[in-house]
């Protein structure tokens, strides 16, 4: 197969950047879209120029390193992968697909594909976590949880913090990825202790950091690769209510 | 180099309460005095860094990634392993400990294995209580399964995503303390080299990713937690970046590196489709509860898997393991299915795979079952190779996914190096020859949230505050040294990709260092690899520069380092005369093509000390006894 490339390209964080046409030819369909990047590289590498920076690890869809839009759609226009899984029997012969980096203002360029996606720590750092100590815990068994809501839990859970969302939303919104959080914890006895306290510290940090707000265009998990629910914003949204209505050291 | 495994005196079930109580502790007022480096943030690391920032230590931390959270451990599907007997089946701290020195093919020291089974339902309790939402049954009660290489259900799982949701569990408690400021967080920062000053650890010399600086990092102690080194073979089941830099590193710094060829072969990879392949996904060995391995009885029979009727079907795990069946352990899965290809009844791209066939659990269980139970495992399969295995059976084959050797470390964790501790699947410890499924997250953690942070007190509580910091000589000098070498990778200026050299590299290691090793092989091997360093020094291209975001000198910089490493590797493996677990030398075999242990000569673990590039390491011996699990032949029949 023959595609053309559109690619940004973007030597650092305060560069300006363009978009670059090269051409790719001889690509199977079984080739993975990062792996056809990889032979673009390759060639580029023979040619001493510079290859192109992109985000990738493992390279089955978990651990979120992704970071490309391709054709507009973060990830990709498929639904529910991440670009990883992507291969190239999606697309048709000769297509001309343009590739750019998930943009945010939060999300700063630091290389052609390459963005920062540091601020999604920090909002789990304010408070995405169950304040216990290595030790000290009763049996695992001892408080029971109902499978509905360990089901639940685990749905939120399942976010792989990629930033999709917030590349897909049109106010550049981390709503999806701290509510996924907020939710998980939420849906667990462990969670409770601290609820008030961790939805209000996420959401300060969210907002922050420069993210946008939500205005219900569920773009994110239109673009979501573990299709996170956009209910869990809407359970974000009241738990935040109520810790903000309730006293300041609730 | 001396190897003194300081193994605490007394019965097995007493050592590490005895040892405890005898530790040196670091008073709470007196532990923010002490700095202390993880290197890695996967399970071992992420659960090391949270747990010392809780007890007071001022950590510094350190990853490759963007975020902690995307360490490799992330990937891991299958489940974690403890002894609760939840299930009444006759679970127990010594089965599981039984059951890992087996399983390990008496390579393991019995003493870590020992506490490893004791710690394992600690782990359970503590991911819990972070909210790490496991498998539950309709009455709110954690769900069990089984794995290979076990006849008792004691695999607590999070859908087929147990790596990462424990992971998230460290890496929010890890989170946590980066809030409360005793952990300092340094992303996109790699480890080139370690620096050793007057026999001890003081610190490590790291590459800005982002800004490409060079700095010295000074602590009173150094942990490794840097994963294993799979990516010797190009391909494996690993994230594209996991490497062997770190130990490597530590290793020419004066770190014995023990039993590098102790590899594991997971059974059920994705066999690659063609040259372009650039990692093997791995499909969960959980799939082995349900699903059953087969081949045509034809050789060469290229009939679609529907059309070759059951009389016609090798089931040849069930045939060769009545007892085990297709749970046999992942050596002996691997190792079958590369004789039945080997001898013409592979299916799929060359022949090199074998079906596994959900029909039967489908039929018995209804689809919605098998849905729940493997769902995204399915649904991984179909996106890659386009094939929807509730209508087909998978094709699968095995894939480099694990490695057992590592640097290696006496009962607290230490290295050769005083100061210099390692964690999680970077040291040897507890998996002997072959690791059992779903205990490498359990040895992770274990290490990480129960072992090291009692061990590495007592180790600061006896050497006291390191008195060389960052602007000391010691760590000049090691500056210069790192400087250079980017520099040298840069000014090659050749015609070749690091990535080509790493697929030559892989390809040579998968053939005579894989699945399969002979003397005559593994000379070749030896043979090739210095010509191919060689030349990788004279034609390696780097293009840009070394004071911005340079993936390609990243790769370059460790594949440099699997390089010189595969070299003992091996070494290790030629002069290990036996077959052991994922180690099966074709010269050692039964008749029954099993592997033949040779426990008279070869009992012990073998550590090498680093001599010089392209010099013969020299080889030391830990012996291994075994008091508790008596030597025996591994029998899965």
């Amino acid at each position: 197969m023959r595609f053309t490339l559109k690619v940004w390209r973007q030597a650092g964080p305060d560069a300006p950047g363009a978009m670059q046409s090269y051409e790719v030819d001889g690509i199977t369909p079984e080739t993975s879209f990062l792996e056809m990047i990889d032979l673009l590289n390759e060639r580029l590498i023979a040619e001493g120029k510079d290859p192109i920076a992109f985000e990738h690890d493992c390279r089955e869809g978990i651990c979120g390193m992704c970071s490309m839009v391709i054709d507009g759609v973060p990830h990709s226009p498929e639904r529910a992968v991440t670009t990883c899984q992507v291969h190239m029997r999606s697309f048709r012969d000769g297509d001309e697909i343009h590739v750019e980096p998930f943009r945010a203002r939060a999300f700063p360029v630091l290389r052609d594909l390459v963005v920062d996606r540091g601020a999604l720590d920090r909002i789990i750092e304010a408070g995405g976590y169950v304040s216990v100590k290595t030790g000290g815990t009763p049996d695992a068994n001892l408080i029971p949880v109902a499978h509905a809501d360990a089901e639940r839990a685990m749905d939120a859970a399942s976010c792989i913090g990629c930033g999709a969302c917030v590349a897909a939303c049109p106010n550049a919104s981390a709503m999806l990825f701290t509510a996924a959080k907020v939710a998980h914890l939420a849906h667990l006895p462990q969670g409770q202790v601290e609820r008030a306290q961790r939805v209000r510290a996420m959401v300060e940090q969210m907002d922050a950091e420069g993210f946008g707000n939500c205005t219900n265009h569920y773009e994110c998990m239109a673009a979501c690769p573990k299709e996170i629910d956009v209910e869990f914003i809407a359970l974000m949204n009241r738990d935040y209510l109520k810790a903000s209505l309730a006293a300041d050291d609730a | 180099m001396q190897l003194d495994a300081k193994i605490p005196a007394g019965p097995i079930q007493d050592k590490w309460d005895r040892h405890r109580q005898e530790m040196k502790l670091v008073n709470p007022a007196n532990k923010r005095k002490y700095r202390v480096i993880v290197v890695g943030t996967g399970l071992a690391g992420g659960s090391a860094a949270a747990s010392l920032g809780e007890l007071g230590y001022h950590v510094d931390c350190f990853c490759f990634q963007d975020s902690p959270r995307r360490a490799h451990s992330i990937a891991a599907q299958g489940g974690i392993n403890a002894a609760k007997n939840y299930p009444n089946d006759g679970d127990s701290i010594w089965r599981l400990f039984y059951d890992t020195v087996k399983g390990g093919d008496f390579r393991a020291r019995e003493a870590n294995v020992y506490r490893l089974a004791q710690v394992s339902n600690d782990i359970i309790d503590q991911c819990v209580a972070q909210g790490v939402p496991f498998a539950r049954e309709y009455g709110g009660l954690l769900d069990n399964r089984s794995f290979g290489g076990a006849q008792v259900s004691r695999t607590f799982y999070a859908r087929g995503q147990t790596g990462q949701q424990l992971l998230l569990g460290a890496y929010q408690a890890l989170a946590r303390q980066i809030h409360a400021k005793t952990v300092t967080m340094h992303p996109r920062t790699e480890l080139l080299d370690v620096v050793v000053h007057e026999g001890r650890a003081r610190g490590i010399v790291v590459r800005d990713l982002v800004t490409g600086k060079i700095s010295s990092h000074a602590a009173d102690a150094v942990v490794l937690a840097t994963g294993g080194y799979s990516n010797v073979f190009f391909l494996s089941t690993n994230a594209k970046g996991c490497n062997v830099t770190a130990t490597w590193r530590a290793h020419r710094r004066g770190a014995g590196f023990a039993n590098p060829c102790f590899t594991q072969i997971h059974p059920t990879g994705i066999p690659p489709s063609g040259d372009h392949v650039s990692k093997t996904t791995l499909m969960s060995e959980s799939l082995r509860n349900d699903g059953r391995v087969w081949v045509p009885k034809k050789p060469g029979d290229k009939r679609a898997a529907a059309q070759i009727p059951e009389s016609e079907r090798d089931y040849y795990l069930e045939r060769r393991y009545p007892s085990f069946g297709n749970l046999v352990p992942r050596d002996v899965a691997s190792r079958a299915a590369k004789e039945r290809c080997d001898s013409g009844h592979g299916v799929g791209p060359g022949g090199r795979g074998v079906f596994l066939d959900f029909q039967d659990a489908i039929k018995r269980l209804g689809r919605d079952t098998i849905a729940a139970r493997y769902g995204n495992l399915f649904d991984m399969y179909h996106h890659i190779v386009d094939v929807d295995p509730y209508q087909a059976p998978m094709v699968i084959y095995p894939a480099p996914h694990y490695t057992m050797g590592g640097l290696w470390v006496d009962y607290n964790l230490m290295s050769t190096i005083p100061g210099l501790h390692v964690i999680g699947e970077a040291n040897f410890s507890d998996h002997g020859a072959n690791r059992l499924g779903a205990s490498a997250l359990m040895q992770g953690l274990a290490d990480g949230y129960f072992v090291l942070p009692y061990t590495i007190g007592d180790y600061l509580a006896r050497a006291g505050n390191s008195d060389v910091k960052a602007d000391h000589a010691a760590f000049q000098a090691v500056e210069r040294e790192v400087g250079e070498r980017i520099k040298k990778l840069l000014g090659v200026g050749g015609k070749r990709s690091p990535d080509s050299f790493h697929q030559e590299l892989g390809r040579l290691m998968w053939d005579k260092c894989g699945m399969g090793r002979t003397a005559e092989g593994l000379n070749e091997a030896l043979a090739r690899i210095p010509a191919l360093r060689e030349e990788f020094w004279r034609d390696v291209a780097v293009p840009g520069t070394g004071d911005t975001l340079n993936q390609t000198l990243e790769k370059a910089g460790r594949v440099a380092d699997f390089l010189e490493f595969a070299e003992t590797m091996c070494l290790d493996a030629l002069e290990r005369a036996e077959s052991c677990g994922g180690h099966f030398r074709e010269e050692y075999q039964t008749k029954e093509g099993e592997a033949l242990r040779r426990d008279d000569e070869f009992c012990y673990g073998a550590v090498w000390e680093f001599r010089g590039v392209g010099e013969r390491p020299a080889l030391h011996k830990e012996p291994l006894t075994f008091e508790n699990v008596h030597l025996s032949t591994r029998s899965y029949k």
